[in-house]
């Protein structure tokens, strides 16, 4: 009898050994998060983990290593993790665009990451109080041409997709303004509340969230954002800008094409699932996966390569 | 009044209780653990938080927050070692008073302390939210760089003996604190080329590094001199009732550090860490026996305890009423909220009044919960640590570290900080360096970074881009309380000469030898 049940035991996992050798994914799969807990990337992954976890049928941890603008995790990420689909990151454009392109020794390259999908985007917004004298985008660049540098707009960190956006607003409408960096889209809300800046370029959530308080003068997406119906686009008022944040997950280089089809499958049913929930913070659902993951990395690498090559202009000299 | 009565229904729900009793004895755990923090509890949590109604996953949260900031005043004061940033001020007071054999006499001080200021926390944020977040966001760039140099000058009396030695500490920690891409400008700074680096010195890391590390290597070269059986007095003192009867016969200590608890929670980004020590240096200032101070004294443990359990109801003013977290676990209920569709905003508080009212009750609920759990909690651990013989204490000490330090980024680069720095925070104990104006410039040094910087930008169309700094009315008084800190100590003693007179003077000098 004990006999048999030790050979009934063996025979399953024999089986089950095999089974699995054959079907990704067999063990818990590590889903880092190059930023801190209770940020839009943490959030959007813990949304996601359960349907992963669903469809995969495994374990999905999320764990988090901040620093350095994400640099610390891909670095890492890159040098480290195997290609077996059992690590995935967190990936933003346009950080892993301006990243390795301004910075020496950032320790990652914009293409060492097997795309599985870009999920979501967060198109950048400018943003005023309410009460400031800028009622249009058109008030706001007649101002700073006549006042150069006087206008301070305030942005999540150096050279983010809040920073080139503004310098791409510069370029295009042949103005100059004043980048205040700020840590985070936290510490912007009191900056412009309180009166201390005249604008913000920052993401669509925080005015979707500030409501009344604040208004938009423009946002930079193709369309206009599901939850700021009121707000125009760039491109309505005659500039060609569009650009935010995408959002998006990577295996390491290298790994085979069937795990990051199963990848992308199990984020897209995610994605489908929480946009619901996304939509109305002001986030833009997309759905990039293969090919067209990769293509997005190009496309919005060209769009910002004319900002990112004055900036480096700059630091020659 | 329908709403009291909606809010009181909501609450009266044994898995309310259930879930506040588990969350504060849990984050009291977490947060005794040197390296684990309270976000990442909340973190932890957060994915069982989504299978709860919003107010039962807040309810949760609320509680372990407010456990792990008490928490860390058991490790601060059982082995010299702050849990958190919230606690290191309890370290001054709490671990003398444990080497003295008082340490269940310290533990129940700092319980009833903690819970006063979680009530009062809840005080505040239930009366005074809407001109508190006016206040809050008075605060630009300049009060910043102001508040941060303000936070510098408490170097002065946290480092006994020698302020010189207390400055090269705070500039070493300033200089940590520059490590990594910086805020402004992206360059990599003292990274060295290596690209672990790009992530900066983590303050929790420093924390552990700069307090446990030369604490063990203490306990590992001169035995266990660091805890002593509890005596018979501190036994009496250590009741329930005589520690309500001490901390409440310090009212004005009580009341002013709760207020400092509550205006440092408001300026976001602040939070516990400043807190606590700022309350410490006013309690200390404006104490009768100032020289008592870091041997031991129950008006300094009050202060940091009271203080720094304020800033968590306190830090959710910004929070709920605009959406700023103040500090990084606020960042983590603020993703819970959005999650559940609650907006921040002063919808809040009417469209979905009932539930974030019983939320904020539930955390004066949790507060008051951590008197029993605390109380039994702290004799657990201390009769743990006193059991365990010293060849086991050490090393154990060191393995929770050093998975904490890990944990904290999943980074094996962070434990090796860890243990360097912890070695240097040895060297300079031996030469007198303190390790709490380090961490304290470490704390402050970016934030005053920051600040100037952002201000002298915005300067950029004054003739003198400087004036930045000095424009506002609130910059003003800032400077003022500066001054005013850094001058107290000569004010007080020439205000002491001139009470006694001239000729009393003379004949204090004439008794001297």
């Amino acid at each position: 009898m004990k006999r048999a049940i030790i050979l009934a035991i063996s025979v399953m996992f024999v089986f089950s050994a095999g089974i699995a050798f054959a079907e990704y994914p067999e063990k818990p799969i590590t889903y880092i998060i190059p930023f801190n807990p209770g940020g839009e990337s943490d959030v959007t992954a813990r949304f996601q983990e359960p349907i992963l976890e669903e469809v995969l049928g495994v374990d999905v941890n999320v764990n988090h290593k901040p620093g350095g603008g994400g640099a610390v995790a891909w670095s890492e990420f890159q040098r480290t993790a195997k290609p077996d689909g059992y690590t995935v990151i967190g990936v933003n454009i346009p950080h892993i665009i301006g990243g390795p392109m301004l910075r020496k020794n950032s320790g990652y390259e914009t293409d060492g990451f097997g795309l599985v999908m870009w999920f979501h985007f967060t198109p950048n917004a400018l943003v005023v109080n309410a009460n400031s004298p800028f009622k249009t985008l058109k008030d706001f660049i007649d101002y700073a041409k006549e006042h150069p540098k006087v206008i301070t707009v305030g942005g999540s960190g150096s050279y983010s997709a809040n920073h080139l956006e503004m310098l791409r607003l510069e370029r295009e409408a042949g103005i100059k303004l004043t980048y205040i960096p700020h840590t985070g889209t936290g510490p912007l809300v009191p900056a412009i509340l309180g009166g201390h800046l005249s604008a913000l370029m920052t993401y669509s959530m925080p005015p979707v969230q500030l409501g009344d308080k604040v208004r938009v003068l423009a946002v930079a997406s193709d369309e206009r954002v599901e939850a700021l119906p009121d707000a125009p686009t760039f491109k309505e008022q005659g500039y060609d800008i569009v650009g935010g944040a995408f959002r998006g997950v990577a295996a390491p280089k290298g790994t085979p094409k069937a795990v990051i089809d199963k990848l992308a499958d199990a984020f897209t049913r995610a994605n489908k699932k929480i946009a619901e929930k996304q939509l109305p913070l002001g986030f833009v659902m997309t759905y990039a996966t293969g090919d067209d993951a990769t293509a997005l990395v190009e496309k919005m690498g060209k769009s910002y390569s004319d900002v990112i090559n004055d900036i480096l202009e700059e630091q020659k000299k | 009044m329908e709403l009291f009565w909606k809010v009181v229904t909501e609450l009266m729900n044994p898995f309310v209780f259930f879930l506040i009793l588990g969350g504060v004895t849990s984050g009291l755990f977490v947060g005794a653990m040197p390296g684990l923090t309270a976000a990442m509890a909340l973190a932890v949590l957060l994915p069982f938080t989504f299978k709860l109604p919003p107010l039962l996953g807040l309810v949760a949260l609320g509680a372990v927050y407010m456990g792990a900031i008490y928490g860390g005043s058991f490790a601060a004061i059982l082995v010299n070692t702050p849990g958190t940033p919230s606690s290191i001020a309890t370290a001054f007071e709490g671990y003398p008073m444990a080497k003295d054999g008082r340490a269940i006499e310290a533990i129940s001080i700092a319980t009833v302390s903690s819970a006063v200021g979680g009530l009062a926390g809840v005080f505040f944020l239930l009366v005074l939210s809407p001109p508190l977040a006016r206040l809050s966001i008075q605060f630009g760039s300049a009060e910043y760089f102001w508040v941060a140099m303000l936070g510098l000058t408490l170097i002065a009396s946290l480092s006994p003996g020698s302020t010189l030695k207390g400055f090269m500490g705070g500039s070493f920690g300033m200089v940590l604190a520059s490590v990594g891409v910086a805020p402004i400008g992206g360059e990599n700074r003292f990274t060295f080329g290596m690209p672990v680096l790009q992530g900066g010195v983590e303050m929790i890391v420093a924390l552990i590094g700069f307090f446990v590390i030369p604490e063990l290597f203490n306990m590992a070269a001169h035995g266990r001199a660091a805890l002593v059986e509890v005596t018979m007095d501190s036994r009496k003192r250590g009741t329930f009732f005589s520690a309500i009867r001490t901390v409440f016969s310090m009212p004005v200590n009580l009341i002013r550090s709760c207020i400092i608890g509550e205006i440092v929670a408001i300026i976001p980004g602040a939070g516990g860490s400043i807190a606590n020590l700022v309350a410490y240096n006013e309690a200390k200032r404006a104490s009768k026996h100032p020289e008592r101070f870091g041997k031991g004294t129950v008006e300094g443990l009050v202060a940091s305890e009271s203080s720094n359990n304020v800033t968590v109801a306190g830090s959710m003013v910004p929070l709920l009423t605009l959406g700023i977290p103040g500090a990084p676990p606020d960042a983590v209920i603020l993703g819970v909220m959005l999650m559940h569709g609650l907006r921040p905003g002063m919808d809040l508080f009417t469209v979905s009044g009932d539930l974030t009212y019983a939320f904020i009750i539930s955390m004066g609920l949790a507060a008051l919960f951590m008197v029993p759990v605390g109380l039994l909690g702290g004799r657990l651990i201390y009769r743990v640590i006193v059991k365990t013989p010293h060849y086991l204490l050490v090393p154990s000490i060191a393995l929770v570290t050093i998975l904490g330090t890990y944990a904290l980024r999943n980074s094996l680069s962070d434990v090796v900080i860890m243990l360097l720095l912890g070695t240097t925070g040895f060297v300079l104990r031996e030469l007198e360096v303190e390790s709490a104006p380090i961490v304290l410039g470490l704390i402050l040094g970016g934030i005053a970074e920051m600040g100037f910087v952002q201000s002298i930008l915005r300067g950029t169309s004054l003739d003198h881009p400087w004036m930045m700094l000095f424009q506002n009315r609130l910059s003003q008084i800032i400077i003022f309380m500066m001054v005013l800190s850094f001058a107290s100590p000569y004010l007080s003693a020439g205000f002491r000469r001139f009470k006694r007179g001239p000729e009393e003077l003379l004949k204090d000098e004439g008794d001297s030898p």
